[in-house]
């Protein structure tokens, strides 16, 4: 596993941000560099454990040939991506072609400005953190929009119109599950949400964590919601016309978007930095690995489901499960006494079963067939 | 009020991950949605009967290899069958026995393939394509410890098999038989009720019998639409007659029910195979039969089961030393004539399904 360098996170740099010699602006610069660093470091740790994990899944060993253990197979990686050529059509729409990749991948690097990977351990402490992660990792839609578009070829076109239904579904649900958690935790700082986890959100609120880490895959479009890179239908989608470093910006968003997702749900649902003997930082990707482990898993082993099937999915089920356990907390918060919050433990898991079970067997049919021509 | 769409075309293929080779389809789509499909084959083309007429007869066992270079034995079994018809060739039973050993290992192994790449077409990371890889490597294993090939066989003679099997092949094939049932119930058990892929699969893609009969489909796909046609009881060739085995058939003729036909046919491949090597005779494993063979003037047609349907030659002979004709009735050509009645109306993420349901290969479709 790749480790960034955790020490310099252990100091809050809000506090310190005075003290720092020239004053205020260039510690920001610093610690945005860090971050970069971080998460670039992370990204190629992540694409190192799911070849390595796909591989064995697959009856196969994986790379093991360049450095220990294949460890730096992202690396050998990276360094061919960017030797490659780099290819811009004839066709395409310049200004959008060009600039697509950067779209894509600045707000997933600016989201990281607020997620917490020790005590406080983060760039700016937000007090609305969520809706800021929330709303900015939206951005990067319109970059994988704009280069469907621009490519003008057919492939991404339908990649870049299946992208954008896919994320304007799936927002309703995230942000009524993680409605849900801010009744509990009272803030929408993701530190303070951390803070708030005496007993880990996942726990309190299972179902709202269903619904965030299936709505969360199919907007980072993950298996097995990854149909805006469909490889056997659309090729490779909104980005079969790239290569070289244009290329390499969206994986870099791809995984972006994944290690974002798990530090998400590390910090919404599994406690965040929160933990015994190990320092925090270590918690706080251990956490990340394990749900990037799940969705690895999830990756190797399920089918691809059908566009219609995945609108059917977010407004047929998720989205009426997610409105009904927002107010199923709003009426536990209400009612309950704050010292007994472990009472929802066993209610809501029990509600989360008979509503998923209900749900499936009653309401809720994947598949609408085939349509008259 | 409707909002006013515009069809558009999209080339899907020659290149293409799912299109098993150089299949090119030009789609007309609204939306996601196929509205018509126009098919283009010929990117492989290598004129392969054209070739047969310049080779020896017994030089045409390795060009029928490059047809369906997924199940080469069979290939050889069709061709070696028309020949010793229009000759008139009494083969020893041994040889025989060797041969539907041969086509049912690649019967599964055929199948192992198809069902791994519909899971990978339906959109599985390749973990069941690498899974059952993996057995059907077992099964090559075998076929190169008789012909010391692994993809082209070319083990079929004119009159019996090239060689007689080594001595460690018998107890090598027990040992198959022994794992191979349960490497499939293991698939099963993964596989079989996966809710995705019943979504996906199940109602996809519907053929009818009657379209099924009239558009000349065969094999698992005319099977998977209730129609139990199988050559080798319908018309029994070599020594098929002596063998118990069912003809599982499908009910809807969906995507779903041609992946169940093609695990269930597995299991009675496997019967067949264990009645064949317990009954399998000793003595001789080719007939007297001359290298430049000169069959009398005539012509002959042999069609067998094929793993992925009928695979028929039609061989003609002007007593000279190669065929005057050698025509092929190639199965996934003629398996593919129904796809545009399955996939229309359907979204280009079933049309790979469907197509990935046929199972075809594009060596036998262009020739």
């Amino acid at each position: 596993m790749v480790i960034n360098n955790p020490v310099i996170y252990a100091v809050n740099p809000q506090t310190l941000a005075a003290d720092w010699p020239g004053g205020f602006w260039w510690h920001w610069v610093l610690f945005a560099l860090v971050t970069i660093i971080v998460v670039i470091l992370m990204v190629m740790g992540y694409i190192y454990i799911a070849r390595r994990q796909i591989g064995r899944m697959q009856s196969r060993v994986g790379p093991n040939r360049t450095g220990p253990f294949g460890l730096l197979q992202p690396i050998a990686d990276v360094l061919k991506v960017l030797l490659k050529e780099s290819i811009t059509p004839d066709a395409v729409d310049r200004p959008v072609y060009w600039l697509a990749p950067i779209v894509g991948l600045v707000p997933v690097f600016v989201v990281f400005a607020v997620m917490p990977f020790t005590d406080g351990g983060m760039l700016a402490n937000l007090n609305v953190g969520i809706l800021y992660v929330v709303a900015i990792s939206s951005i990067s839609t319109i970059g994988m929009f704009m280069a469907g578009w621009g490519s003008s070829n057919k492939y991404s076109l339908i990649s870049a119109m299946r992208v954008v239904a896919a994320v304007v579904s799936y927002e309703f649900p995230v942000l009524l599950s993680i409605a849900s958690i801010l009744l509990l935790s009272g803030s929408l700082s993701l530190n303070d949400i951390v803070l708030a986890q005496d007993i880990p959100f996942i726990l309190l609120q299972p179902l709202s964590f269903i619904i965030f880490f299936i709505a969360g895959l199919a907007e980072i479009s993950r298996a097995p919601f990854d149909l805006l890179e469909a490889d056997q239908e659309i090729v490779a989608g909104f980005h079969i016309e790239y290569s070289g470093i244009k290329f390499a910006l969206f994986y870099l968003v791809e995984y972006g978007e994944a290690f974002l997702l798990s530090c998400l749900i590390t910090t919404i649902f599994l406690a965040g930095w929160r933990g015994p003997i190990l320092p925090e930082w270590l918690w706080f990707i251990l956490k990340s690995l394990i749900v990037w482990f799940v969705m690895v898993w999830l990756w190797a082993t399920m089918p691809r489901v059908r566009i219609d099937q995945l609108m059917a999915l977010a407004w047929k089920f998720l989205l009426p499960l997610a409105i009904i356990n927002l107010i199923v907390t709003a009426i536990q918060v209400l009612t309950l006494p704050q010292d007994s919050l472990w009472i929802m433990i066993p209610v809501n898991f029990a509600i989360t079963a008979v509503l998923i079970l209900f749900w499936s067997k009653k309401f809720f049919k994947l598949g609408w067939g085939r349509v008259e021509v | 009020m409707a909002i006013r769409t515009e069809p558009f075309v999209m080339n899907m293929g020659p290149v293409h991950p799912s299109t098993h080779g150089v299949y090119r389809m030009r789609l007309t789509l609204d939306g996601e949605v196929i509205i018509d499909i126009e098919p283009v084959v010929g990117y492989l083309h290598r004129g392969i009967e054209k070739l047969a007429e310049e080779r020896t007869w017994t030089g045409v066992i390795p060009l029928t290899d490059r047809l369906d270079y997924i199940s080469s034995m069979s290939n050889n079994l069709a061709y070696v069958l028309a020949v010793e018809k229009l000759a008139g060739i009494e083969v020893p039973e041994r040889a025989d026995y060797l041969r539907v050993i041969m086509a049912e290992l690649q019967r599964i192994s055929n199948h192992l393939v198809a069902v791994g790449s519909f899971f990978n077409d339906s959109g599985a990371y390749y973990t069941p394509f690498l899974q059952m890889y993996r057995e059907r490597e077992k099964i090559v294993d075998l076929f190169e410890m008789v012909c010391g090939q692994r993809l082209t066989y070319n083990y079929m003679r004119i009159g019996g098999v090239s060689q007689d099997v080594p001595d460690e092949f018998i107890p090598a094939l027990y040992k198959l038989l022994d794992q191979l049932p349960s490497a499939i119930d293991t698939f099963d058990t993964f596989l079989k009720e996966n809710e995705i892929l019943l979504a996906r699969a199940k109602g996809v893609g519907i053929l009818p019998p009657d379209m099924a009969i009239n558009s000349g489909v065969t094999g698992p796909v005319l099977r998977g639409s209730g129609v139990a046609w199988d050559l080798r009881k319908a018309d029994p060739y070599s020594i098929y007659d002596r063998f118990e085995f069912d003809i599982p058939t499908g009910e809807a003729g969906d995507s779903y029910d041609r992946y169940r036909i093609r695990i269930e046919e597995m299991r009675q491949s496997l019967r067949i195979l264990n009645q064949a090597v317990r009954q399998l005779p000793s003595g001789p494993v080719k007939a007297d039969v001359p290298h430049l063979i000169r069959p009398p003037v005539g012509d002959a047609y042999a069609h067998i089961e094929a793993p992925k349907g009928e695979l028929g030659f039609y061989v003609v002979s002007d007593n000279s030393i190669s065929p005057y004709r050698c025509h092929i009735r190639p199965t996934s050509l003629l398996n593919l004539a129904a796809l545009r009645e399955m996939a229309i109306g359907w979204k280009i993420a079933d049309l790979v399904l469907i197509f990935g349901s046929i199972d075809i290969c594009l060596g036998e479709v262009d020739r």
